[in-house]
């Protein structure tokens, strides 16, 4: 990991390698260390003002900065997708300031940063998720007082988590929480899975892969060790679910899977095609065709 | 004023209590002991300490010196500062109440009026929906908030309807015992007779104890047993409410019951 800045880099001799100084690597390794150490706690660390605005993912990039090494082979998602704005220019900055090998394919992927989504393809063991957060205290909106929620934390004390969703029962009928849906990881803490969609909260139980979440502005970082347990919140009567689709995926044909609507005219046109556009390409390059791909054929 | 559960042994018991900020005096060498289902009011002016007393007793603010032991529901005697901060915790949120003078205070603003009294029974574990709204209805009905109300924030209450629900929130645990500063303040006449009405049924349905602090002596008159009179610090005099009221011994509370206003 400590290359000198000439044998990686030979041509941009003003970085060293993944754009942080070893000094600062070292710092956000150990926070990454004490977070695994302690799933699910959220571990204050001095975060980097980093080349790309607060909100732009600074958490998850200094995240992934810090665990890459050359042999790496990097996949940025945004919303699932692999080619939107986000997800483009944080791969283009690793390209540029780490040399490593980038792919869309989520098997082939050693570590993959994300924003909102967990990929469709079951994560494996040796794969790492970093999750770009915004928000890493999930009190905050019933809480606004930081000494106050870590002293929550501190005596476990989660009574006003289960007030959120209360609220919710009472205004919509169900638990209208659909992103950011809080989870108790290993019967400790009660952690904030960033705003990715409730649909994928089953998905980070038990999961084989290591998921680190890095919070640039908030200057926090949590972990969830690999196979550890994640349970969504709820109430006896009104247990937790993910959200369900009624059609499958509009190019695929994918079902159970977490769609998006896309807006297709001004007359009310739209479609529902999965978030995950790399599963979405896998299964049509498989032959699998769905609705509209098969109208347009 | 009668109360069924009174008992031979106090429920609380306050020894030598003093607070003070830097060289000023909060209160100074306060002590008394507390029956169950009593309830002792804490008057004098403004800035007498009766405030700083309340605090220091109900584990908000730590006191210079002093002990201050209460009796748990298994009758052991716990000293409450040399308890952990997650017991004592609990305890604030299971076995005691506190209600504050502005009831913005002592309530979540922006949840409604059903999870502001759910919240205690989250806390403890609580995690059936249908039951927790079952319970909210029904303190709601016992401080006479109706039940369409129940999904409404406080802050569509009136200042009358918002300190009842606080009320409603802090017994929903069936505490022992409950903390209140100047529950009144704030509430015009006709609604203040409507709370004291209120909180008097449910303290002796209850057999709550409490501590009122209150500058008011007509509402230490209607609620409390017992009271202590406060001035600079000091507890001037203390003793059955009627008889401090009605045959005042020290000078000052001479002078503060001759200065009520008469109709």
């Amino acid at each position: 990991m400590s290359d000198s800045v000439a044998e990686t880099l030979p041509q941009a001799p003003s970085y060293n390698f993944a754009y942080l100084d070893e000094q600062t690597k070292r710092m956000i390794r150990r926070a990454i260390l004490k977070g695994i150490a302690i799933p699910g706690y959220q571990v204050p660390f001095a975060s980097r003002e980093m080349p790309m605005p607060y909100g732009w993912g600074t958490g998850g990039v200094q995240v992934t900065a810090s665990v890459i090494g050359p042999d790496d082979v990097l996949k940025v998602i945004d919303q699932g997708a692999d080619d939107t704005t986000n997800a483009v220019s944080i791969r283009a900055f690793f390209q540029k300031v780490a040399r490593v090998a980038v792919t869309t394919e989520t098997a082939r992927a050693t570590i993959i940063q994300t924003r909102h989504r967990i990929p469709e393809h079951p994560l494996a063991e040796g794969q790492v998720l970093v999750y770009q957060v915004p928000i890493p205290e999930p009190l905050r909106f019933l809480e606004p007082r930081e000494t106050e929620t870590r002293k929550m934390h501190a005596l476990e004390e989660y009574g006003l988590m289960h007030v959120k969703l209360y609220e919710d029962i009472a205004r919509h009928g169900h638990i209208a929480t659909t992103y950011a849906y809080p989870v108790k990881v290993e019967g400790r803490y009660v952690m904030d899975p960033s705003p990715t969609p409730k649909f994928d909260n089953p998905k980070m139980h038990r999961s084989p892969a290591l998921q680190l979440f890095g919070a640039g502005r908030e200057k926090r970082i949590y972990a969830i060790p690999p196979y550890c347990d994640v349970v969504s919140l709820d109430f006896e009567d009104h247990p937790f679910k993910v959200q369900e689709f009624d059609k499958p995926c509009a190019l695929c044909g994918a079902e159970n899977v977490y769609l998006d609507e896309v807006i297709l005219d001004d007359r009310g046109g739209h479609m529902f095609v999965c978030s995950d556009t790399d599963f979405c390409e896998k299964r049509r390059a498989a032959g699998h065709v769905g609705e509209m791909a098969q109208a347009a054929e | 004023m009668t109360s069924q559960t009174m008992s031979a042994e106090p429920l609380l018991r306050v020894a030598g209590l003093s607070k003070s900020y830097g060289a000023r005096i909060g209160c100074d060498d306060v002590s008394f002991d507390l029956w169950p289902g009593e309830v002792l009011a804490v008057v004098g002016e403004s800035g007498s300490g009766k405030t700083t007393l309340l605090n220091c007793v109900s584990t908000r603010l730590l006191p210079t010196s002093g002990t201050v032991s209460y009796r748990m529901r298994d009758d052991s005697w716990r000293e409450l500062y040399r308890m952990g901060e997650a017991e004592r915790r609990f305890l604030m949120r299971t076995d005691w109440g506190f209600v504050h003078q502005n009831p913005a205070d002592g309530l979540r603003m922006t949840v409604s009026a059903g999870a502001n009294v759910g919240e205690r029974l989250m806390a403890v574990g609580d995690r059936h929906y249908g039951n927790i709204r079952a319970t909210a209805v029904d303190w709601l009905g016992r401080v006479e908030i109706a039940e369409d109300r129940v999904d409404d924030q406080p802050r569509a209450f009136s200042g009358g309807m918002r300190q009842r629900l606080q009320i409603a929130r802090n017994l929903v645990t069936h505490p022992r015992l409950i903390f209140m500063d100047e529950p009144t303040g704030g509430l015009d006449v006709s609604v203040q007779a409507r709370l004291l009405d209120l909180v008097r049924g449910l303290v002796s349905e209850l057999g709550l104890a409490a501590i009122v602090v209150t500058h008011d002596l007509a509402v230490a008159r209607l609620l409390s047993h017992r009271m202590m009179v406060m001035k600079d610090g000091h507890v001037v005099e203390h003793g059955l409410t009627d008889r401090v009221l009605d045959d005042p011994q020290a000078p000052y509370t001479q002078l503060l019951v001759s200065s009520i206003l008469q109709v």
